[in-house]
């Protein structure tokens, strides 16, 4: 079973060794010619606004925290999805009363401006 | 198929406290965003009356015993007394909490809300029957709690609770849930009467080794939601940062709740590996005891003492658990409604004297307290004396119910070692009634209001219940006794 | 996974395990210890889920589903307190929010 893993492996070393073997070539052919535009951050040629490591506004914050909440809850759909045949209207109902919940969450937010790009 | 997952209304009325609380929590919060800035404490009469209503469904749940959603939950006697123990903190808790908001101005429904969806999680941990439920009750009611924690956001200190709070218990979680992971690969369930009947047949089990570091694992999580030895450190941050009513019902509701389940986990289903887990158990007690009652002899602030204080009664409870007994049930359960109500009275006491602010939270503020606030320096010093276990109070009882299970047992060391430790207790909570009698008031000293409305009726009636249960103890002892057959 | 032992699941979710708690210990940034919590609880999923598959049943994959959605509420949780700590102290670096002292 573990000779299983075998083609694995050799792709690894390959993924490897691919990189280093070519930077190293390039080292060694390349003239060396450093610069301040060179080093500069490429953005498709326009100028970098501003450095990638500054901070984004607390408003995205927000917004991905209210998007995890309702992304991840979507997971409970799936079960019924699946099994929606054998379950009928016992399991609308159940997921009425699920979403319901889940719609008192999202107005409970609307009304308290979170959704607002204030 | 479909038909045996409909639920029949029997099983309904058995999740009633539950519903009750979410319904209510979220009318709250439907609402709150309609009423404006002050008046949004009115919605703590909505917090207020829900409560009472799944108080008497959880009363009412226990002449309809029996188990509910293929055994996922299980209403017995033992879940309707820790059920209404917890609906009873929050009540407590909802009380004592009107008019500090309103002090604070930081009247608010969402506090309310919140503090029903948390008792609803307690509420469902005290009847799950399975690992996970108790893992999805325990989530509400620590979710929850985090935010309430932190709800003063602008104070420095709150949000620092806040956070320890949060980082500190996912963390245990995470233990909680490996240790379930494992119970689970061994015995193929998490239905806790087929994990007990798993290992009845002992030695056979094929990975029956690992079940005792699982056990470790699972007591790791609980170990912290009780804050025991050796994960009590968050315990005074988070009570001191907390504003003080949260304090009060973090170290009541969720603490009731965890040792129901905490009982229920152990004695139920890992009950048969018993030699296993009470070494552990047996060292926690002893650790917790004497952190707590040694600690809490240096402070000066009163939240971080009571905080200390908490975790001590935490030792004392797991000595119970040590003895791993029936009778040993019955003395937790019968501890945790007496420090429930000594508890949350001592706290409310203090939100009632810390002022605006929480100024007044160090020992020397409440100096000459019996001068300027008889009432609630009588009232303080029947929680203190209880807190000692002083006879005629609550607390006597407990700690005499404790011991004698341990002596039950046969823990004769840890039962010296507990009173020895429980006897250094007594100076601390003695120090402060000293300090309320004897010492005279800093010029500094707040003009304070009367003990009245729901602040005083929340530390009246905690004092009538350490009073009443300190003088007739076999009220509801009886009923414990009674309940602490768990299902086998 | 035809092939694939259980125990080598269970080593890797052990391991992981091990990971998030060194991460938990060691790291100063709030985030980072953050993530390390993630991590724990991914690795508990692993081993619900080689469990649940080597019995042939669901409950174990049920569990999981539960770990998942209280892991995002944790995380939208968690975001949020780690965001008011920010505003109110200008530092997420866990040794500095440390202000309470015996």
């Amino acid at each position: 079973m573990p000779e299983g893993y075998l083609p694995i492996f050799i792709y690894l070393i390959c993924a490897i060794l691919f990189p280093i073997v070519l930077l190293g070539l390039a080292k060694l052919v390349r003239p060396s010619l450093p610069g301040q535009v060179k080093s500069e951050a490429y953005e498709c040629g326009i100028q970098a606004a501003s450095n990638a490591r500054g901070r984004y506004t607390v408003r995205f914050y927000i917004i991905a925290i209210l998007f995890v909440i309702f992304d991840v809850e979507t997971i409970f759909l799936y079960p019924w999805a699946v099994r929606h045949q054998k379950l009928g209207w016992f399991g609308v109902a159940e997921v009425t009363v699920f979403l319901l919940i889940l719609i008192v969450g999202y107005i409970w937010a609307y009304r308290k401006g979170a959704l607002e790009w204030v | 198929m479909p038909d045996s997952f409909i639920p029949t209304s029997a099983e309904l009325l058995r999740i009633l406290p539950e519903i009750i609380l979410v319904l209510a929590a979220t009318l709250i919060m439907v609402l709150a965003p309609l009423v404006k800035g002050r008046e949004q404490n009115a919605l703590g009469y909505v917090s207020l009356y829900g409560l009472v209503a799944a108080l008497a469904a959880a009363l009412s749940g226990y002449f309809d015993p029996g188990p509910a959603f293929h055994q996922l939950i299980l209403v017995d006697g033992f879940a309707t007394y820790f059920r209404v123990l917890v609906i009873f903190a929050g009540i407590l808790t909802t009380l004592a909490s009107y008019q500090y908001l309103r002090r604070e101005d930081a009247d608010s429904g969402e506090y309310y809300a919140l503090l029903l969806f948390s008792v609803s999680g307690q509420s469902l941990m005290a009847a799950s029957n399975d690992l996970i439920m108790i893992f999805i009750g325990l989530e509400i009611s620590s979710l929850a709690s985090y935010v309430m924690a932190g709800f003063l956001r602008n104070r420095a200190q709150a949000i620092e609770a806040a956070l320890k709070y949060f980082l500190l218990g996912s963390f245990a979680t995470a233990f909680l849930l490996y240790g379930v992971a494992w119970i689970y690969g061994i015995t193929g369930s998490t239905y806790l009467l087929t994990i007990r009947s798993v290992f009845e047949r002992g030695a056979q089990t094929p990975g029956i080794l690992l079940a005792g570091a699982a056990a470790a694992l699972i007591f790791v999580g609980f170990a912290f939601k009780v804050a025991a030895w050796p994960f009590q450190s968050w315990a005074p941050d988070v009570y001191q940062g907390a504003p003080v009513p949260v304090a009060a019902f973090l170290s009541a509701g969720p603490k009731a709740a965890a040792f129901a389940v905490f009982v229920r986990v152990f004695v139920t289903a890992l009950g048969p590996i018993g030699g296993r887990w009470e070494p552990l158990f047996w060292l926690s007690a002893l650790a917790t005891m004497l952190i707590g009652n040694f600690a809490a002899l240096v402070q000066t602030n009163i939240k971080r003492l009571l905080a200390y204080s908490s975790i001590a009664h935490a030792g004392y409870v797991l000595v119970a658990m040590t003895a791993h007994s029936e009778i040993g049930t019955a003395a937790v359960m019968f501890y945790m409604a007496a420090y429930v109500l000594m508890n949350v009275g001592a706290f409310a006491v203090v939100a009632h004297v810390c002022g605006r602010q929480e100024r007044f939270v160090e020992l020397e503020d409440f100096a000459g307290l019996g001068e300027r606030q008889p009432v609630s320096a009588a009232l303080l010093t029947v929680f203190l004396l209880s807190l000692i276990g002083v006879p005629l109070t609550a607390g006597f009882f407990g700690k005499f119910y404790i011991f004698r299970a341990a002596l039950q047992a046969d823990l004769v060391w840890l039962t010296v070692l507990g009173l020895l430790a429980s006897a250094v207790a007594a100076y601390y909570y003695l120090r402060i009634i000293v300090i309320m009698y004897m010492h005279q008031p800093a010029e500094s000293a707040a003009e304070l209001p009367p003990l009245r409305g729901a602040l005083g009726a929340a530390v009246w009636i905690s004092a009538a219940g350490t009073l009443v249960l300190g003088i007739f103890p076999s009220l509801i002892l009886n009923f414990a006794g009674n309940s602490a057959l768990l299902a086998r | 996974m035809t092939g694939v032992p259980l125990s080598w699941f269970l080593i890797l979710s052990a391991v992981l395990f091990s990971l998030g708690v060194a991460g938990f210990l060691i790291r100063r940034s709030v985030l980072t210890v953050f993530m390390s919590i993630e991590l724990m609880l991914n690795a508990v999923n692993l081993s619900f889920v080689a469990f649940s598959y080597q019995l042939k049943q669901v409950n174990g994959h049920l569990f999981t589903f539960f770990v998942m959605v209280v892991a995002a509420a944790e995380a939208a949780l968690g975001l949020a307190i780690i965001l008011a700590v920010f505003r109110n102290r200008g530092t997420l670096q866990v040794d500095e929010v440390n202000s309470m002292k015996n």
